[in-house]
Order: C-alpha cells, then sequence, then structure tokens
C-alpha cells in the first residue's frame, strides 16, 4: 500500500508506541518524582476509604448453593422430594395396612375415606394406599441404585477415555456408541427375561448396565478438555502419577455435570423400571413395584380407574420433582447462563 | 459432500457386522431355546436332538454365528425353533403396521416441537413459554404406558357415558374397516391414541432442547452481527438464528430413534397392535432367540440407515463437517 | 484531515447516557452520565478496562443491547439530529449498518458459520439498498474484499468462514462494515482477539477504509499503543463515566486524570529503569453499588482521602486548555506532575 506512507508524512506527530504499532511497549524512561513516583507500591489505599462494597470471597459451591436456592421451582420440588422419600423410608409406620393385606369384604372399592382406603382396594380387598406406599419404596430404591451404579461406571469409563485418549478412547467410545445403536428398552427386555428379573437388585444392576453411557460421555468430556490444560502438566512435570492426577486435579471438575446427570438418571430409572415391571419383566412379586401394579390394574378392566391412576400419579410426582431439582442444579453448576456483556 | 456421505455409508458397515455379533452372543448367551422344548410333556427327546443338530445348537458361539449369519442372509433368517414357522413373512408384517405408527408420531412430534421450541424461544418468559415448559416437564416425567392407558380410561368412560366413539382403543382396524377413504380414517381412528402417546415423549424432549438452542443461538455473536448489519428481525430469527439452531436438533433427533423402538414396545402392548413391539414381547416370552435375534438385527439396520440420513442432513445444514 | 474540534458540527452527539441491567444480584449502573461528541471523518480513541461501559454505551444507542434485562434510563444520541433513543425500529435499523456500522472482538463467532462469506456480504448491502440484484451485489462484494485485501476475492466469497483464517475474518468484518459508506465506524476491540501479528495488518486494512469511506471511525479498546497508533482524540472511561477527554498527544503528555496517570504508569517501558510494574492499585468498583462520590476514589493516589472525592461526583470540566476535559475535583495539581509520562523521550529505545 503505497500511499499509506504518503499519508503518515502528513500526519500530526503522534505518540510513539515503540516498535510495532498495538504492542504496548514505550519507549524511553519517564522523568517523575513527588507523589506518583510511590504509586509503585501497592499500600492499603486499596480499600482504604469506604467503597460501599463488601468483599466477601465465597467459594465456588457456596456460589452454587446460593443460586439454587434462589430456584424456587427446584426448592419447592426438593420439599415435595423429601416428603416423597420419607414415606417411602418409613412405609411400614405410614402405610395403615401390609402389603398384602387380603379383606375379600371389601374388594374393588373406591377411595373413601371409611377405614382410610385412601386410594381404594384392589381385587383382593388389599388397601391400594399401602400397596402404592410400598412400590413407591422399592421404586425408588433401585433407582438410586441404578443411579450410584451407573454413575460409578460411568465415571470411570468416561475418565479412562478421556484421560489417556488416543486409542483406547476410541476403542471406548466406539463401544459405547454400539450399544447406542441397538434399541435400549429391547436389550433391558432380553436381559431381563434371560439373565433374571424379579429381584430388584438385578434389576437395578441390569438398568445401571445401560444407564452408565450418558455419564461416561460428561466425564470423558470434562477430562478431554481439561488433559490440555496447564495445571494438569504442571502435575505432570512434577511426577505427579497418573491416578494422582485423576482423582485430585480432574475428576472433582467433574462433579457438577455428574451431579446433574446422575439426578436425572435417577429419574429415567424409575420410569423405566416402571416400564419394565408393567411389561412383566421388570420386579415381580412378592416384591411390590408401581409399574406392576398399573398392570394388575389394568387387567382388572378400566372401569376401576383408581387401580391404574394412583400409581401413576406418584410416579409422575416423582419423576416431576427430580427433573425440576435436577433443572434447578443445573442453572446452579453451570453460571454461564445469562451473560450480560460490560 | 458426496466423499462425506461415502465415508459415512463405509463407516456404517464395520458397525452393523460388529452390532450382528454382539447381537448374536448377547442373545444366545442368554437363551437356551432347548430348556422350553424340554419343559414340554409332548416333545420326545429325539426331536429335542433332532432340533438341536439342526440349529447347530452344540457348537461354538463363532460357528454358530456364521450359520446364523448365512441364514440370515440366503434363507431370510430362517424359521423359529419351535413349530418352524419362516420368520421373515411375519417381521415384514409388522414392520409395515410399525412403520405407520412411528413415522407418523416422529414427524408430528418433529414439526410441533421445532414451532414450539422456536416460537418459546422468541418469546421467552411469556405465557406461552411457560406453558410449553411445564407441558415438557409433564411430558417427561410421565410413563408412556401410564399414559395410554389413562387415555384409555378416558375414551371408555365417554363411550360409556355419552356414547360417543371418537377414537379407538385396540387393534388396528376394526373388523371391517371398507376401502380407500373409509379405511384410512378407520386406521387413523385406531392409530390416533397410539401416535399421540408416542409423539408427546418426543414433543417434550425435542421442544425443551430447540428453545434451549434457540436461545444460545439468539444470544450469539453472530446474531449479533446480523442485527447490527440493519437486518429486520424476521431475516435475523429465520436466516441466522433459526438455521443454526437446529443442527444440534438433528443430532438429538437421531439419537432418540432407538427409544421410537422401546416407545413402541410399550405402546403396541397396551393398545393390542399387531405391530414389532407386540412380536418381540411374545418372542421374547416364548423363549425362542431367533425371532428375538432376527428383530434386534433389523432394528439395529434400521437405526443405522436412520442414523446415515441424520448425518446427510448434518452435512446439508451445517457446512463445517463436509470438509473433515 | 482531523482539523481544529470547536470548528465542526459533531456528526453524532451523546448526551448523559445512562444505561442499567437488572441482574438477580442487582441493578448494574453500566453507563452513568455519558456525553462526549465525534466529528466527521475523526478517529475517536474510547480507552477504558472492561465493565467501564465503552462498549455499552455505544451498542445501547444502536438498539442492540436486549431490553430485558437491560434500560436506557435516560439521555440522547444525535446522529445529524435525530436522537437514535427514540427512533422508531425500523428507522434505527436503517441507520444500522448503513450509516452507522460496528465491527466486533471476536471474528471467528461474529460471522454466522453455515453461510458463505459472500452471503453475508451482499445481504449486508441489500439490506440497505434493496434494488440492487444479487449479480450486483455479489460484484460489489467481491470489490470490497479486494480493497481489504483478501486474496483471489471471486474463490474467497463463496467459502464459508471457517475456512478463512482469523485475519482474512476480521478484514470480512471490516469490508462488511464499510460495505453502505457509513459516516461512522465503530471498531469495538478489532485486534484483541488476533495475534500479535495480525494485529498490525488488521490496523492498516482499517486506516485504508477510513481512507475509503472518509467515516468517523469510533475506536473502543483497552489497548494504549492502538489509540496512540490511529487516534485523532481520546476518550477515557472509568465505571461507566467519561473521565477524560483530549487530543491524543496531550492525553498521552499530560494526562489530568489520576486515573489516566494510572494507566500511563502502568505501561511496561523498555529499556526503563524501574524495578517493578506499577498498576493501579485495587479493584474496578462494583457497578451495582458503586463507590459515592468520584468512583475512582478509592484507588486514587491524588485523592488521600479528601472529603470533596468521597460525597461529590466530579463534573467533566475544561482544564489548562479548552478541548482538553477531565473529571476530577483536583486535576489542576496534576499539572507540571505528569509531563512525560506516555510520550517517547528522546533518548528512548525505539
Amino acid at each position: 500500500m503505497t500511499e499509506s506512507k504518503q499519508f503518515e508524512e502528513q500526519q500530526p506527530q503522534r505518540p510513539s508506541a515503540g516498535g510495532m504499532a498495538p504492542t504496548p511497549t514505550y519507549g524511553g524512561v519517564a522523568q517523575h518524582s513527588g507523589p506518583i513516583a510511590d504509586i509503585g507500591e501497592p499500600t492499603e489505599l486499596a480499600l482504604t476509604w469506604e467503597t460501599g462494597v463488601d468483599l466477601k470471597t465465597r467459594s465456588q459451591w457456596q456460589y452454587a448453593l446460593r443460586r439454587f436456592l434462589r430456584h424456587r421451582l427446584a426448592m419447592g420440588s426438593l420439599v415435595v422430594l423429601l416428603g416423597i422419600l420419607a414415606v417411602a423410608v418409613f412405609a411400614e409406620q405410614i402405610a395403615p395396612y401390609a402389603f398384602d393385606d387380603i379383606d375379600l369384604e371389601n374388594i374393588n372399592s373406591p377411595p373413601t375415606t371409611q377405614g382410610n382406603h385412601f386410594f381404594g382396594t384392589d381385587m383382593l380387598g388389599r388397601d391400594y394406599f399401602s400397596r402404592v406406599v410400598f412400590g413407591l419404596r422399592t421404586s425408588v430404591w433401585v433407582a438410586l441404585v441404578v443411579a450410584l451404579l451407573s454413575t460409578a461406571i460411568g465415571t470411570a469409563i468416561g475418565a479412562i477415555s478421556g484421560y489417556f485418549g488416543g486409542w483406547v478412547d476410541n476403542l471406548l467410545m466406539r463401544f459405547t456408541d454400539l450399544i447406542l445403536t441397538l434399541p435400549g428398552l429391547a436389550i433391558l427386555l432380553v436381559a431381563a427375561v434371560y439373565f433374571g428379573a424379579g429381584d430388584p437388585l438385578r434389576v437395578a444392576i441390569i438398568l445401571a448396565l445401560l444407564f452408565w453411557t450418558g455419564i461416561a460421555r460428561v466425564v470423558r468430556g470434562v477430562f478431554l478438555s481439561l488433559r490440555e490444560k496447564e495445571y494438569v502438566e504442571a502435575a505432570k512435570a512434577s511426577g505427579s502419577g497418573d491416578t494422582r492426577i485423576i482423582l485430585r486435579h480432574m475428576l472433582p471438575n467433574t462433579m457438577g455435570p455428574v451431579i446433574v446427570n446422575a439426578t436425572l438418571v435417577v429419574a429415567a430409572a424409575i420410569l423405566t423400571e416402571a416400564g419394565l415391571s408393567f411389561l412383566g419383566f421388570g420386579i415381580q412379586p412378592p416384591n411390590p413395584a408401581l409399574g406392576k401394579l398399573i398392570a394388575d390394574g389394568q387387567s382388572e378392566g378400566l372401569k376401576l380407574w383408581w387401580l391404574v391412576t394412583f400409581p401413576g400419579l406418584v410416579i409422575v410426582a416423582i419423576a416431576l420433582a427430580i427433573n425440576f431439582i435436577g433443572d434447578g442444579l443445573r442453572d446452579a453448576l453451570d453460571p454461564t447462563q445469562r451473560r450480560i456483556r460490560a | 459432500m458426496l466423499t462425506y456421505i461415502v465415508r459415512r455409508l463405509l463407516y456404517s458397515i464395520p458397525v452393523l457386522i460388529a452390532a450382528s455379533f454382539i447381537i448374536f452372543t448377547f442373545v444366545s448367551i442368554s437363551s437356551d431355546p432347548l430348556a422350553f422344548l424340554r419343559m414340554q410333556p409332548g416333545v420326545s427327546f429325539d426331536t429335542i436332538d433332532l432340533i438341536a443338530e439342526r440349529k447347530h445348537l452344540n457348537d461354538p458361539i463363532p460357528v454358530r454365528y456364521v450359520h446364523w449369519v448365512k441364514e440370515a442372509v440366503t434363507d431370510q433368517f430362517g424359521t423359529t425353533t419351535l413349530g418352524n414357522r419362516p420368520i421373515w413373512p411375519d417381521l415384514t408384517r409388522v414392520m409395515k403396521n410399525t412403520a405407520q405408527l412411528i413415522i407418523a408420531a416422529e414427524l408430528i412430534a418433529i414439526f410441533l416441537a421445532i414451532l414450539i421450541g422456536v416460537y418459546s424461544a422468541v418469546r421467552q418468559y411469556s405465557a406461552f413459554d411457560y406453558s410449553a415448559t411445564t407441558f415438557s416437564f409433564l411430558g417427561l416425567a410421565t410413563p408412556n404406558f401410564w399414559l395410554a392407558l389413562m387415555l384409555q380410561v378416558l375414551v371408555v368412560n365417554i363411550l360409556e357415558k355419552y356414547n360417543i366413539r371418537l377414537f379407538y382403543v385396540s387393534g388396528l382396524s376394526s373388523v371391517d374397516p371398507g376401502e380407500g377413504f373409509r379405511f384410512v380414517l378407520d386406521r387413523a381412528q385406531h392409530l390416533a391414541l397410539p401416535v399421540f402417546v408416542l409423539a408427546t415423549a418426543s414433543i417434550a424432549s425435542y421442544s425443551r432442547f430447540m428453545r434451549a438452542s434457540m436461545l444460545e443461538v439468539i444470544n450469539s455473536d453472530y446474531v449479533r452481527t446480523a442485527r447490527a448489519k440493519g437486518l429486520n428481525e424476521r431475516k435475523v430469527i429465520m436466516r441466522h438464528a433459526f438455521r443454526n439452531a437446529l443442527i444440534p436438533l438433528v443430532t438429538l433427533i437421531a439419537l432418540g430413534f432407538g427409544g421410537l423402538f422401546g416407545g413402541a414396545i410399550v405402546t403396541e402392548t397396551v393398545f393390542s397392535l399387531d405391530g414389532m413391539g407386540f412380536y418381540f414381547i411374545q418372542a421374547i416370552g416364548e423363549g425362542d432367540p431367533y425371532p428375538v435375534m432376527a428383530w434386534l438385527m433389523i432394528t439395529a439396520t434400521l437405526i443405522i440407515v436412520f442414523n446415515l440420513i441424520a448425518d446427510i442432513v448434518y452435512g446439508i445444514l451445517d457446512p463445517r463437517v463436509r470438509y473433515d | 484531515m482531523p482539523e481544529p474540534a470547536t470548528a465542526r458540527e459533531p456528526v453524532l452527539s451523546i448526551r448523559d447516557l445512562t444505561v442499567e441491567f437488572s441482574t438477580e444480584d442487582g441493578v448494574v449502573h453500566a453507563v452513568n452520565g455519558v456525553s462526549y461528541d465525534v466529528y466527521p471523518g475523526e478517529t475517536l480513541g474510547i480507552v477504558g478496562e472492561s465493565g467501564s461501559g465503552k462498549s455499552v454505551s455505544l451498542m445501547s444507542m444502536l438498539g442492540l443491547i436486549p431490553t430485558p434485562p437491560g434500560r436506557i434510563v435516560r439521555g440522547e444520541a444525535l446522529y445529524r439530529g435525530r436522537d437514535l433513543l427514540k427512533l422508531k425500529p425500523k428507522e434505527l435499523r436503517d441507520i444500522r449498518g448503513g450509516d452507522i456500522a460496528m465491527i466486533f472482538q471476536d471474528p471467528m463467532t461474529s460471522l454466522n458459520p453455515v453461510l458463505t462469506v459472500g452471503e453475508q456480504l451482499s445481504e449486508a448491502i441489500r439490506a440497505h439498498n434493496p434494488d440492487v440484484k444479487e449479480k450486483e451485489a455479489l460484484s460489489r462484494v467481491v470489490e470490497l474484499l479486494r480493497l481489504v485485501g483478501v486474496p483471489n476475492p471471486d474463490q474467497r466469497a463463496k467459502q464459508y468462514p471457517h475456512e478463512y483464517s482469523g485475519g482474512m475474518r476480521q478484514r470480512a468484518m471490516i469490508a462488511m462494515a464499510i460495505a453502505n459508506a457509513p459516516s461512522v465506524l465503530i471498531a469495538d476491540e478489532p485486534t484483541t482477539a488476533l495475534d500479535v501479528t495480525i494485529q498490525a495488518q488488521i490496523l492498516e486494512v482499517l486506516k485504508a477504509a477510513q481512507r475509503e469511506t472518509h467515516a468517523a471511525t469510533l475506536l473502543v479498546t483497552h489497548d494504549l499503543g492502538l489509540i496512540a497508533e490511529m487516534a485523532d482524540r481520546v476518550i477515557v472511561m472509568y465505571a461507566g463515566r467519561v473521565v477524560e477527554v483530549g487530543d491524543v498527544m496531550t492525553i498521552f503528555s499530560s494526562p489530568r486524570h489520576p486515573y489516566t496517570t494510572g494507566l500511563m504508569e502502568s505501561i511496561p517501558k523498555l529499556g526503563g529503569g524501574d524495578d517493578w510494574l506499577r498498576p493501579i492499585p485495587g479493584q474496578p468498583p462494583s457497578l451495582i453499588s458503586p463507590p459515592a462520590g468520584c468512583p475512582f476514589h478509592p484507588r486514587c493516589f491524588l485523592s488521600n482521602g479528601r472529603q470533596r472525592c468521597r460525597t461529590e461526583v466530579p463534573p467533566l470540566r475544561p482544564i489548562d486548555e479548552r478541548d482538553h476535559l477531565s473529571a476530577c475535583h483536583f486535576a489542576e495539581e496534576l499539572i507540571g506532575e505528569t509531563e512525560g509520562l506516555g510520550a517517547r523521550s528522546p533518548e528512548g529505545v525505539s
């Protein structure tokens, strides 16, 4: 651009910015004295005069907690969920009858306050409210075990995959993808039929073996991005072993997304287990299960609407509460949602 | 673009092969078709041995796998263990029915979810947005089989009280569905509820995702640039925001395709539809691995094909992936 | 080209602009009573840290701030006599991209990845010239790309942003901004996201763009080197207020506000005899609960805790020259003390 030189000559004198244009290097030493020369030492000047700002340092978790507490829907759901969990834990105390108390004089009666049959009775005169409560306990237990197991498996696989990268990562991810190409429920059903279901623990294990993929993906993602970060390289350079690096430096960073994911797994597990039990391939008698209750209710014909409605409503309530909480957790742990550019 | 498609196609083939091996191994390990037979009093030991011979059941798994593949390719998946019924005709019949269900449900779901998601994002915090979000949450928390049952309860009770039959609660068609348009209408009335149930789950998750994706895009730098250029709002939303927001949705839909079959299993069971899902439940109930394996293989193939189509659509929408 | 500032009518006049944001932590006072003028053809540098309100004031003027949570509390932004803040959306849209164009900081994310560069540029042209046919627009696009120094412009126009390098993308952004020959060009941190070697090139492109359009340029940056290189006049902003205004030589050679002084001081100098860097002590103020009185007083070496600084907001007033303004109660005390802080000394390293 030959015009530029001419143009520059016409320019009034500019303060020089050293050699290259934007680099803020200035030639020469500023000759000055007096109070300005003392700026150098950082003094208590910083906040000596009242700024009206109260600087409290909070840890990352405290910030998350604050944000979560502000999320009214999540807080409300938390209360509801705790209530439901309390019912599940204290089932024996809360349920007016035992799970299989047969009362042949009272069969198929709709909900009523007589005899505390809030949800009515079923075809054998068993109090439905009690049955639902016990079924609830099983479902919650299974869901929690599934969440725990799948989180453990998923974290382990995701960590290994993300940390070592290369062919290990490739192999594990191809394997995960393969599992995803198969229809989930169908696989679960095959597994349930042949590996033996009926027992809540077995059902939980089978479900966990399908649900770990989501968490593995998430953990792997975090690890892959952290791998390049300087502090990991620094740790390596100072001789920390792989395990130590994984455990101390990288794993804590996955906590946030893992918690959110695990919460969603709980909800998904409840729904899936209910489906399996409904189809007859999940939890089976004598263990109580909400899905099975619904199935039994269906076979009685659709006139006894309470047999089908109440267990379902309970499932919806739990799943809804958990989803809201999961949403609140996600907002709390991921502060990049709202951005205001200055 | 062409190389991209070819590459994806070539990649799918080993996946298909690997899937077939896994399916075969998994199902074979978990089942013992002979156990069922042995429990039948009317079946002699000779018959059992004959069947074991024919189906190579005493050979190691890799050998059996080869036999199975051969049979699958040359003899259309062969026959069932008990009763020697050919598998393929049954499968194709039920596939057609399920196809109607799934395609209708998914198309409706995608269309509505995009509308809802985009509108919710553009009118964030409006009454529409809040109600859409509430419905999505409800939809995600409701077990599909229960929703199906509730709908049945509703329809049956309305029928009882008012003698109005809007929809049917079971079967694919009435006893005498008629021809042409009447047939289609009858089929639609039968499929309406199942399609509704299947679509609800998809709409719930797709619309939330679309909303989130749209919001993220609307707040992006390039949309800000589009506004700074002085484009009118409609152009900004449609040309810049919408197309970019659609891209991750394609991935979500592709991932969710497998779940559709699970939904079909449940829905067809509740509504007594003669489809793939119903077929599957009966097959695993019978303890016969061959229909199960055929079913899984067909489903896996469909999923892989669908993923391929999704990849192509993705490539059309997002030029960045074409040049990898 | 820049003439004495007093002789002309400003092309853009901002008066008492005040913008707030409602957030869950409280109301953020991002811009507080900002006023300045921009004259035709000049390059006005706007200096400040992040959070000083330098970008927000300009974006809100153009209607680019989302209005929940943002809110323009009061003020005027007069462009050729029309108040931008009171225009109807359609009228503001005509001005945006047509008369007043903006170049953003990060070219990587500022271009739509699924449209070709050519499509995006011709869109800019046709938005303001609806009669222009596609072919015409495309040839103009190629011309523009050539002007900003993109090699093989006819091929490049058909490519997507991810096929461009960072520097090329910013060139494309500049091309997009000057496509409709704007009277005002706003460059918001145009080089910050680029490699140092590319920065110099982009500056040249900016200068070429200025020559081509004779537009008044607002150069928003925190990089003093950039200001020294390109600006005719400078505005210094802090905590959403203008604290000093003057022409570039004066600002660098004799700053009249303790913040500006601090900025000049905190630049590392080649061959300097100082043993350590001199940052401005303290933290940037909270925009939700800013300090009472002068926003800079908690960090100010000049204030020494004086009462007036803590209670009264200093007005922007002329100091020793008519065109040199400063918002400091005790600006006069800086006269004679701050000479030579930022300018090159004769014995300096080149």
